[in-house]
Protein backbone atom coordinates (compact mmCIF):
# COMPACT_ATOMS: atom_id res chain seq x y z
CA UNK A 1 0.00 0.00 0.00
CA UNK A 2 1.50 3.34 -1.02
CA UNK A 3 1.90 6.23 1.33
CA UNK A 4 -0.76 8.11 -0.60
CA UNK A 5 -3.38 5.42 -0.05
CA UNK A 6 -2.44 5.23 3.61
CA UNK A 7 -3.16 8.90 4.00
CA UNK A 8 -6.52 8.57 2.29
CA UNK A 9 -7.77 5.61 4.26
CA UNK A 10 -6.75 6.80 7.69
CA UNK A 11 -10.24 7.77 8.79
CA UNK A 12 -12.78 5.20 9.99
CA UNK A 13 -16.05 6.63 8.60
CA UNK A 14 -16.56 9.73 6.53
CA UNK A 15 -15.48 11.37 3.30
CA UNK A 16 -12.14 12.02 1.73
CA UNK A 17 -12.10 14.69 -0.92
CA UNK A 18 -8.98 14.10 -2.94
CA UNK A 19 -7.38 15.83 -5.93
CA UNK A 20 -8.55 19.25 -4.87
CA UNK A 21 -6.73 21.96 -6.77
CA UNK A 22 -3.85 23.29 -4.64
CA UNK A 23 -4.97 26.17 -2.43
CA UNK A 24 -8.67 25.30 -2.48
CA UNK A 25 -8.84 23.11 0.65
CA UNK A 26 -10.14 25.86 2.91
CA UNK A 27 -12.75 26.78 0.32
CA UNK A 28 -13.85 23.17 0.26
CA UNK A 29 -14.39 23.39 4.00
CA UNK A 30 -16.29 26.63 3.49
CA UNK A 31 -18.58 24.94 0.97
CA UNK A 32 -19.24 22.18 3.44
CA UNK A 33 -19.89 24.74 6.15
CA UNK A 34 -17.24 23.16 8.36
CA UNK A 35 -15.32 25.34 10.79
CA UNK A 36 -14.34 22.76 13.39
CA UNK A 37 -17.06 23.66 15.85
CA UNK A 38 -19.04 20.59 14.75
CA UNK A 39 -16.84 18.35 16.88
CA UNK A 40 -15.96 15.71 14.30
CA UNK A 41 -12.46 15.08 13.03
CA UNK A 42 -11.27 17.14 10.10
CA UNK A 43 -7.86 16.93 8.51
CA UNK A 44 -6.49 18.95 5.69
CA UNK A 45 -3.48 18.22 3.52
CA UNK A 46 -2.15 21.08 1.48
CA UNK A 47 0.30 21.06 -1.40
CA UNK A 48 0.66 17.30 -1.40
CA UNK A 49 2.67 16.14 -4.44
CA UNK A 50 0.36 14.72 -7.11
CA UNK A 51 1.03 13.12 -10.48
CA UNK A 52 -2.13 14.53 -11.95
CA UNK A 53 -2.17 18.04 -10.51
CA UNK A 54 1.44 18.67 -9.53
CA UNK A 55 0.32 19.86 -6.12
CA UNK A 56 -3.02 19.01 -4.64
CA UNK A 57 -5.00 19.47 -1.46
CA UNK A 58 -6.86 16.73 0.40
CA UNK A 59 -9.72 17.20 2.84
CA UNK A 60 -10.84 14.42 5.17
CA UNK A 61 -14.00 14.74 7.17
CA UNK A 62 -15.07 12.11 9.64
CA UNK A 63 -18.66 11.03 10.17
CA UNK A 64 -19.98 13.12 7.31
CA UNK A 65 -21.15 12.28 3.78
CA UNK A 66 -21.84 14.96 1.20
CA UNK A 67 -25.15 16.03 -0.27
CA UNK A 68 -25.61 16.41 -4.02
CA UNK A 69 -25.77 20.20 -3.82
CA UNK A 70 -22.49 20.25 -1.88
CA UNK A 71 -20.86 18.06 -4.52
CA UNK A 72 -22.24 20.32 -7.25
CA UNK A 73 -20.69 23.43 -5.79
CA UNK A 74 -17.48 21.58 -4.98
CA UNK A 75 -17.14 20.70 -8.65
CA UNK A 76 -17.00 24.39 -9.48
CA UNK A 77 -13.89 25.10 -7.42
CA UNK A 78 -12.33 21.64 -7.61
CA UNK A 79 -13.27 20.18 -10.98
CA UNK A 80 -10.71 17.37 -10.70
CA UNK A 81 -11.75 16.27 -7.23
CA UNK A 82 -12.54 12.69 -6.33
CA UNK A 83 -14.90 11.92 -3.50
CA UNK A 84 -14.14 8.80 -1.48
CA UNK A 85 -16.73 7.52 0.93
CA UNK A 86 -15.02 5.63 3.73
CA UNK A 87 -16.70 3.11 5.99
CA UNK A 88 -14.75 1.15 8.55
CA UNK A 89 -11.43 2.30 7.09
CA UNK A 90 -12.34 1.08 3.60
CA UNK A 91 -13.06 3.24 0.59
CA UNK A 92 -16.49 1.92 -0.33
CA UNK A 93 -17.27 4.43 -3.06
CA UNK A 94 -15.09 6.60 -5.23
CA UNK A 95 -16.62 9.26 -7.48
CA UNK A 96 -15.29 12.00 -9.71
CA UNK A 97 -17.25 15.20 -9.41
CA UNK A 98 -19.18 16.34 -12.47
CA UNK A 99 -20.08 19.88 -13.26
CA UNK A 100 -23.84 20.38 -13.03
CA UNK A 101 -25.75 22.50 -15.57
CA UNK A 102 -27.00 24.76 -12.82
CA UNK A 103 -26.94 25.19 -9.06
CA UNK A 104 -30.06 26.24 -7.19
CA UNK A 105 -30.33 27.71 -3.72
CA UNK A 106 -26.65 27.28 -2.84
CA UNK A 107 -24.88 30.46 -3.88
CA UNK A 108 -25.87 34.02 -3.14
CA UNK A 109 -25.67 36.58 -5.92
CA UNK A 110 -22.79 39.05 -5.49
CA UNK A 111 -24.87 41.77 -7.16
CA UNK A 112 -26.53 43.57 -4.27
CA UNK A 113 -29.09 45.01 -6.65
CA UNK A 114 -30.17 41.58 -7.88
CA UNK A 115 -33.83 40.70 -7.25
CA UNK A 116 -32.65 37.55 -5.42
CA UNK A 117 -31.14 39.83 -2.78
CA UNK A 118 -34.38 41.75 -2.33
CA UNK A 119 -36.96 40.50 0.10
CA UNK A 120 -38.58 38.04 -2.31
CA UNK A 121 -39.49 34.39 -1.85
CA UNK A 122 -36.96 33.15 -4.41
CA UNK A 123 -34.08 30.67 -4.50
CA UNK A 124 -30.98 31.78 -6.35
CA UNK A 125 -30.27 29.90 -9.54
CA UNK A 126 -26.93 29.94 -11.33
CA UNK A 127 -26.12 28.51 -14.72
CA UNK A 128 -22.73 26.87 -14.95
CA UNK A 129 -20.76 28.53 -17.76
CA UNK A 130 -17.28 27.93 -19.16
CA UNK A 131 -15.24 29.32 -16.28
CA UNK A 132 -17.73 30.15 -13.58
CA UNK A 133 -21.40 30.48 -12.82
CA UNK A 134 -23.95 33.01 -13.91
CA UNK A 135 -27.02 34.33 -12.10
CA UNK A 136 -30.20 33.39 -13.98
CA UNK A 137 -31.87 36.57 -12.78
CA UNK A 138 -29.36 39.39 -13.23
CA UNK A 139 -26.72 37.64 -15.42
CA UNK A 140 -23.86 38.51 -13.07
CA UNK A 141 -20.92 36.16 -13.59
CA UNK A 142 -19.08 34.71 -10.63
CA UNK A 143 -15.65 33.19 -11.22
CA UNK A 144 -12.75 32.69 -8.81
CA UNK A 145 -14.74 34.15 -5.95
CA UNK A 146 -17.43 31.45 -5.90
CA UNK A 147 -16.44 30.24 -2.44
CA UNK A 148 -17.18 33.68 -0.97
CA UNK A 149 -20.81 33.41 -2.01
CA UNK A 150 -21.79 30.03 -0.68
CA UNK A 151 -25.00 30.18 1.21
CA UNK A 152 -25.80 26.66 2.45
CA UNK B 1 -41.97 36.20 -32.72
CA UNK B 2 -42.92 33.08 -30.78
CA UNK B 3 -42.40 34.35 -27.26
CA UNK B 4 -44.67 34.49 -24.25
CA UNK B 5 -42.83 37.34 -22.54
CA UNK B 6 -40.28 39.96 -23.45
CA UNK B 7 -37.68 39.91 -20.70
CA UNK B 8 -34.26 40.41 -22.28
CA UNK B 9 -32.99 41.23 -25.73
CA UNK B 10 -30.78 38.13 -25.64
CA UNK B 11 -33.92 35.99 -26.02
CA UNK B 12 -34.68 37.55 -29.42
CA UNK B 13 -33.61 35.98 -32.68
CA UNK B 14 -33.19 37.89 -35.87
CA UNK B 15 -36.52 36.48 -37.08
CA UNK B 16 -38.25 37.58 -33.88
CA UNK B 17 -36.92 41.09 -34.26
CA UNK B 18 -37.74 41.38 -37.93
CA UNK B 19 -41.27 40.08 -37.39
CA UNK B 20 -42.00 42.78 -34.81
CA UNK B 21 -40.36 45.50 -36.88
CA UNK B 22 -42.26 44.46 -40.00
CA UNK B 23 -45.44 44.71 -38.02
CA UNK B 24 -44.39 48.09 -36.62
CA UNK B 25 -43.98 49.29 -40.17
CA UNK B 26 -47.49 48.09 -41.02
CA UNK B 27 -48.86 49.78 -37.91
CA UNK B 28 -47.16 53.05 -38.81
CA UNK B 29 -48.45 52.87 -42.39
CA UNK B 30 -52.03 52.09 -41.47
CA UNK B 31 -52.78 52.66 -37.79
CA UNK B 32 -56.54 52.49 -38.35
CA UNK B 33 -56.30 48.84 -39.31
CA UNK B 34 -55.08 48.15 -35.77
CA UNK B 35 -57.45 50.50 -33.95
CA UNK B 36 -59.76 48.03 -32.21
CA UNK B 37 -57.81 44.88 -32.64
CA UNK B 38 -57.65 44.13 -28.91
CA UNK B 39 -60.80 45.86 -27.67
CA UNK B 40 -61.86 44.55 -24.28
CA UNK B 41 -58.31 43.65 -23.25
CA UNK B 42 -56.61 45.21 -20.25
CA UNK B 43 -52.92 46.05 -19.83
CA UNK B 44 -51.46 46.66 -16.37
CA UNK B 45 -48.71 49.25 -16.07
CA UNK B 46 -46.57 48.34 -13.06
CA UNK B 47 -43.89 50.93 -12.53
CA UNK B 48 -41.91 50.42 -9.35
CA UNK B 49 -39.60 53.21 -10.42
CA UNK B 50 -40.55 56.64 -11.73
CA UNK B 51 -40.99 56.89 -15.48
CA UNK B 52 -43.03 59.20 -17.59
CA UNK B 53 -42.22 58.50 -21.16
CA UNK B 54 -41.97 54.73 -21.18
CA UNK B 55 -45.20 54.54 -19.22
CA UNK B 56 -46.95 57.02 -21.52
CA UNK B 57 -45.60 55.32 -24.60
CA UNK B 58 -47.02 51.94 -23.51
CA UNK B 59 -50.26 53.61 -22.46
CA UNK B 60 -50.63 55.28 -25.85
CA UNK B 61 -49.70 52.09 -27.73
CA UNK B 62 -52.26 50.09 -25.77
CA UNK B 63 -55.05 52.61 -26.28
CA UNK B 64 -54.39 52.75 -30.00
CA UNK B 65 -54.99 48.98 -30.09
CA UNK B 66 -58.28 49.39 -28.20
CA UNK B 67 -56.71 48.06 -24.97
CA UNK B 68 -57.67 49.62 -21.65
CA UNK B 69 -54.84 50.31 -19.24
CA UNK B 70 -54.73 50.15 -15.48
CA UNK B 71 -51.88 51.73 -13.63
CA UNK B 72 -50.66 50.74 -10.20
CA UNK B 73 -49.78 54.39 -9.58
CA UNK B 74 -46.75 55.68 -7.79
CA UNK B 75 -44.90 53.26 -5.60
CA UNK B 76 -45.26 55.57 -2.57
CA UNK B 77 -49.02 55.27 -2.55
CA UNK B 78 -49.31 51.59 -3.44
CA UNK B 79 -49.14 48.42 -1.37
CA UNK B 80 -45.46 48.12 -2.30
CA UNK B 81 -44.66 50.78 0.26
CA UNK B 82 -46.48 48.62 2.78
CA UNK B 83 -43.87 45.94 2.20
CA UNK B 84 -45.59 43.65 -0.28
CA UNK B 85 -43.18 41.57 -2.34
CA UNK B 86 -42.95 41.91 -6.09
CA UNK B 87 -43.95 38.27 -6.37
CA UNK B 88 -47.22 38.87 -4.51
CA UNK B 89 -47.90 42.13 -6.32
CA UNK B 90 -47.68 40.59 -9.79
CA UNK B 91 -49.68 37.53 -8.73
CA UNK B 92 -52.51 39.83 -7.68
CA UNK B 93 -52.31 42.13 -10.69
CA UNK B 94 -52.28 39.15 -13.05
CA UNK B 95 -55.94 38.66 -12.13
CA UNK B 96 -56.77 42.18 -13.29
CA UNK B 97 -55.08 42.21 -16.68
CA UNK B 98 -54.25 40.35 -19.88
CA UNK B 99 -50.62 41.51 -19.87
CA UNK B 100 -48.19 43.31 -17.56
CA UNK B 101 -45.60 45.96 -18.28
CA UNK B 102 -43.06 46.04 -15.48
CA UNK B 103 -40.36 48.47 -14.50
CA UNK B 104 -38.42 47.74 -11.35
CA UNK B 105 -35.20 48.99 -9.75
CA UNK B 106 -33.72 45.49 -9.24
CA UNK B 107 -31.96 43.48 -11.93
CA UNK B 108 -33.83 40.26 -12.67
CA UNK B 109 -37.22 41.58 -11.48
CA UNK B 110 -38.95 40.83 -14.79
CA UNK B 111 -37.48 37.32 -14.92
CA UNK B 112 -38.85 36.66 -11.45
CA UNK B 113 -42.25 38.16 -12.30
CA UNK B 114 -42.56 36.05 -15.43
CA UNK B 115 -42.00 32.91 -13.34
CA UNK B 116 -45.09 33.69 -11.30
CA UNK B 117 -47.68 34.81 -13.81
CA UNK B 118 -49.16 33.26 -16.92
CA UNK B 119 -50.05 36.45 -18.78
CA UNK B 120 -47.36 38.08 -20.96
CA UNK B 121 -44.81 40.21 -19.08
CA UNK B 122 -42.89 42.99 -20.79
CA UNK B 123 -39.73 44.15 -19.08
CA UNK B 124 -39.77 47.94 -19.29
CA UNK B 125 -36.46 48.21 -17.44
CA UNK B 126 -34.98 46.20 -14.56
CA UNK B 127 -32.35 48.20 -12.69
CA UNK B 128 -29.13 48.24 -14.71
CA UNK B 129 -30.24 45.08 -16.53
CA UNK B 130 -32.27 45.22 -19.70
CA UNK B 131 -34.82 47.36 -21.51
CA UNK B 132 -35.76 45.29 -24.54
CA UNK B 133 -38.80 47.23 -25.78
CA UNK B 134 -36.56 50.28 -26.05
CA UNK B 135 -34.21 48.14 -28.14
CA UNK B 136 -36.99 47.24 -30.55
CA UNK B 137 -37.77 50.88 -31.14
CA UNK B 138 -34.06 51.67 -31.45
CA UNK B 139 -33.68 48.91 -34.04
CA UNK B 140 -36.76 50.14 -35.88
CA UNK B 141 -35.23 53.61 -36.05
CA UNK B 142 -31.89 52.27 -37.28
CA UNK B 143 -33.60 50.05 -39.82
CA UNK B 144 -35.71 52.85 -41.26
CA UNK B 145 -32.61 55.03 -41.65
CA UNK B 146 -29.88 52.57 -42.67
CA UNK B 147 -31.15 49.00 -42.67
CA UNK B 148 -29.73 46.60 -40.09
CA UNK B 149 -26.79 44.98 -41.90
CA UNK B 150 -23.42 46.18 -43.03
CA UNK B 151 -23.50 48.84 -40.38
CA UNK B 152 -21.04 50.48 -38.00
CA UNK B 153 -22.48 51.79 -34.78
CA UNK B 154 -20.90 53.66 -31.88
CA UNK B 155 -22.52 53.41 -28.47
CA UNK B 156 -21.30 56.07 -26.06
CA UNK B 157 -21.76 57.12 -22.45
CA UNK B 158 -22.66 55.02 -19.44
CA UNK B 159 -22.21 51.51 -20.75
CA UNK B 160 -21.96 49.94 -17.33
CA UNK B 161 -25.34 50.85 -15.89
CA UNK B 162 -27.14 51.71 -19.12
CA UNK B 163 -29.81 49.08 -19.60
CA UNK B 164 -30.74 50.39 -23.04
CA UNK B 165 -27.13 49.80 -24.06
CA UNK B 166 -27.07 46.24 -22.70
CA UNK B 167 -30.19 45.31 -24.63
CA UNK B 168 -29.20 47.07 -27.82
CA UNK B 169 -25.71 45.55 -27.92
CA UNK B 170 -27.12 42.05 -27.47
CA UNK B 171 -29.75 42.48 -30.18
CA UNK B 172 -27.27 43.92 -32.68
CA UNK B 173 -25.30 40.68 -32.59
CA UNK B 174 -28.12 39.16 -34.62
CA UNK B 175 -27.16 41.43 -37.51
CA UNK B 176 -24.03 42.21 -39.48
CA UNK B 177 -22.96 45.15 -37.34
CA UNK B 178 -19.60 46.43 -36.10
CA UNK B 179 -20.05 47.75 -32.60
CA UNK B 180 -17.79 50.39 -31.06
CA UNK B 181 -18.20 51.17 -27.37
CA UNK B 182 -17.03 54.56 -26.19
CA UNK B 183 -16.92 55.32 -22.47
CA UNK B 184 -14.73 56.29 -19.57
CA UNK B 185 -12.79 53.37 -18.13
CA UNK B 186 -15.02 53.25 -15.04
CA UNK B 187 -18.22 52.92 -17.08
CA UNK B 188 -17.20 50.20 -19.53
CA UNK B 189 -19.57 47.37 -20.44
CA UNK B 190 -20.14 44.98 -17.54
CA UNK B 191 -18.56 41.54 -17.65
CA UNK B 192 -21.88 39.77 -18.22
CA UNK B 193 -22.70 41.83 -21.31
CA UNK B 194 -19.21 41.42 -22.72
CA UNK B 195 -19.48 37.68 -22.10
CA UNK B 196 -22.63 37.45 -24.24
CA UNK B 197 -21.10 39.54 -27.00
CA UNK B 198 -18.00 37.35 -27.12
CA UNK B 199 -20.14 34.20 -27.08
CA UNK B 200 -21.83 35.29 -30.29
CA UNK B 201 -18.50 36.15 -31.90
CA UNK B 202 -19.63 39.74 -32.40
CA UNK B 203 -17.24 42.36 -33.75
CA UNK B 204 -16.77 44.77 -30.89
CA UNK B 205 -14.17 47.35 -29.96
CA UNK B 206 -13.88 49.55 -26.90
CA UNK B 207 -12.56 53.10 -26.82
CA UNK B 208 -12.17 55.94 -24.38
CA UNK B 209 -12.53 58.63 -27.03
CA UNK B 210 -15.04 59.27 -29.78
CA UNK B 211 -12.73 61.12 -32.21
CA UNK B 212 -10.80 58.17 -33.64
CA UNK B 213 -13.97 56.28 -34.64
CA UNK B 214 -16.50 59.03 -35.34
CA UNK B 215 -15.73 59.15 -39.05
CA UNK B 216 -16.53 55.44 -39.58
CA UNK B 217 -19.91 55.51 -37.86
CA UNK B 218 -23.32 55.18 -39.48
CA UNK B 219 -25.03 55.53 -36.11
CA UNK B 220 -23.95 57.20 -32.89
CA UNK B 221 -26.07 56.16 -29.90
CA UNK B 222 -25.51 58.51 -26.99
CA UNK B 223 -26.53 57.80 -23.40
CA UNK B 224 -26.45 59.92 -20.29
CA UNK B 225 -23.68 59.69 -17.72
CA UNK B 226 -25.29 60.14 -14.34
CA UNK B 227 -23.87 62.12 -11.47
CA UNK B 228 -24.72 59.34 -8.99
CA UNK B 229 -22.13 57.09 -10.64
CA UNK B 230 -19.22 59.20 -9.41
CA UNK B 231 -17.86 59.57 -5.90
CA UNK B 232 -17.41 63.31 -6.26
CA UNK B 233 -18.94 65.99 -8.36
CA UNK B 234 -15.74 67.40 -9.83
CA UNK B 235 -14.82 63.99 -11.17
CA UNK B 236 -18.28 63.72 -12.70
CA UNK B 237 -18.03 67.08 -14.45
CA UNK B 238 -14.56 66.31 -15.75
CA UNK B 239 -15.49 62.90 -17.15
CA UNK B 240 -19.00 63.67 -18.41
CA UNK B 241 -17.70 66.70 -20.28
CA UNK B 242 -15.58 64.48 -22.50
CA UNK B 243 -18.60 62.55 -23.74
CA UNK B 244 -20.72 65.50 -24.78
CA UNK B 245 -21.34 66.25 -28.42
CA UNK B 246 -22.36 69.39 -30.26
CA UNK B 247 -22.75 70.41 -33.90
CA UNK B 248 -19.04 71.16 -34.12
CA UNK B 249 -18.08 67.67 -32.91
CA UNK B 250 -20.19 66.22 -35.71
CA UNK B 251 -18.46 68.16 -38.48
CA UNK B 252 -15.95 65.29 -38.66
CA UNK B 253 -18.73 62.72 -39.07
CA UNK B 254 -20.20 61.21 -42.20
CA UNK B 255 -23.09 63.21 -43.70
CA UNK B 256 -25.32 60.20 -43.20
CA UNK B 257 -24.55 59.76 -39.51
CA UNK B 258 -27.66 59.16 -37.44
CA UNK B 259 -27.47 60.41 -33.85
CA UNK B 260 -29.73 58.62 -31.40
CA UNK B 261 -30.47 58.90 -27.68
CA UNK B 262 -33.00 57.02 -25.54
CA UNK B 263 -33.98 60.35 -23.90
CA UNK B 264 -34.37 62.19 -21.63
CA UNK B 265 -31.09 63.96 -22.35
CA UNK B 266 -29.55 66.50 -20.06
CA UNK B 267 -26.61 68.12 -21.77
CA UNK B 268 -24.80 65.23 -23.46
CA UNK B 269 -26.21 66.34 -26.82
CA UNK B 270 -26.11 70.11 -27.26
CA UNK B 271 -29.32 71.72 -28.60
CA UNK B 272 -27.47 72.87 -31.74
CA UNK B 273 -27.34 69.22 -32.88
CA UNK B 274 -31.15 69.32 -33.12
CA UNK B 275 -30.81 71.60 -36.13
CA UNK B 276 -28.58 69.17 -38.03
CA UNK B 277 -29.72 66.30 -40.26
CA UNK B 278 -28.00 63.93 -37.84
CA UNK B 279 -30.57 64.40 -35.07
CA UNK B 280 -32.86 61.38 -34.99
CA UNK B 281 -33.74 61.12 -31.29
CA UNK B 282 -37.19 62.65 -31.52
CA UNK B 283 -38.10 60.39 -34.42
CA UNK B 284 -36.73 57.54 -32.29
CA UNK B 285 -38.97 58.50 -29.35
CA UNK B 286 -42.01 58.72 -31.63
CA UNK B 287 -41.28 55.23 -32.92
CA UNK B 288 -42.02 53.98 -29.41
CA UNK B 289 -45.74 53.92 -30.10
CA UNK B 290 -45.93 51.86 -33.33
CA UNK B 291 -43.20 49.50 -32.11
CA UNK B 292 -44.91 48.92 -28.75
CA UNK B 293 -48.22 48.46 -30.58
CA UNK B 294 -46.58 45.79 -32.73
CA UNK B 295 -45.05 44.19 -29.63
CA UNK B 296 -48.28 44.13 -27.60
CA UNK B 297 -50.20 42.89 -30.63
CA UNK B 298 -47.68 40.04 -31.07
CA UNK B 299 -47.60 39.01 -27.41
CA UNK B 300 -51.39 39.07 -27.04
CA UNK B 301 -51.75 37.12 -30.25
CA UNK B 302 -49.26 34.51 -28.95
CA UNK B 303 -51.12 34.32 -25.63
CA UNK B 304 -54.42 33.81 -27.42
CA UNK B 305 -52.93 31.10 -29.62
CA UNK B 306 -51.55 29.33 -26.54
CA UNK B 307 -54.94 29.57 -24.84
CA UNK B 308 -56.66 28.15 -27.92
CA UNK B 309 -54.29 25.22 -27.87
CA UNK B 310 -55.05 24.49 -24.24
CA UNK B 311 -58.79 24.60 -24.83
CA UNK B 312 -58.46 22.28 -27.80
CA UNK B 313 -56.39 19.74 -25.91
ZN1 LIG C 1 -28.19 37.97 -9.56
Amino acid sequence: MSEHELRVSKIRDGTVIDHVEGGQALNVLAILGIDGSEGFGVSVGMNVPSDRLGRKDIVKVEERELSQSEVDVLSLIAPEATINIVRDFEVVEKNRVTRPDSVTGVLSCPNRNCITNADEPVDTRFDVVADGVRCDYCSTILRADIADHIDV
Amino acid sequence: MRQDHLITATQLSRDDIEAVLDRAREVADDPDAYADRHAGRVLALCFFEPSTRTRMSFDSAAKRLGIDTIDMGDVDSSSVSKGESLTDTVRVIEGYADALVLRHPSEGAATLAAEHVSVPVVNAGDGAGQHPSQTLLDLHTIRENHGLDDLTIGIMGDLKYGRTVHSLAAALTEFDVNQHFISPESLRLPRSVRFDLHETGAQIREHEELDPVLEELDVLYVTRIQKERFPDENEYHRVAGEYRIDAETLEAASDDLTVMHPLPRVDEIAPDVDETDHATYFEQAHNGVPVRMALLDTLLENAEAAEGMEVGR
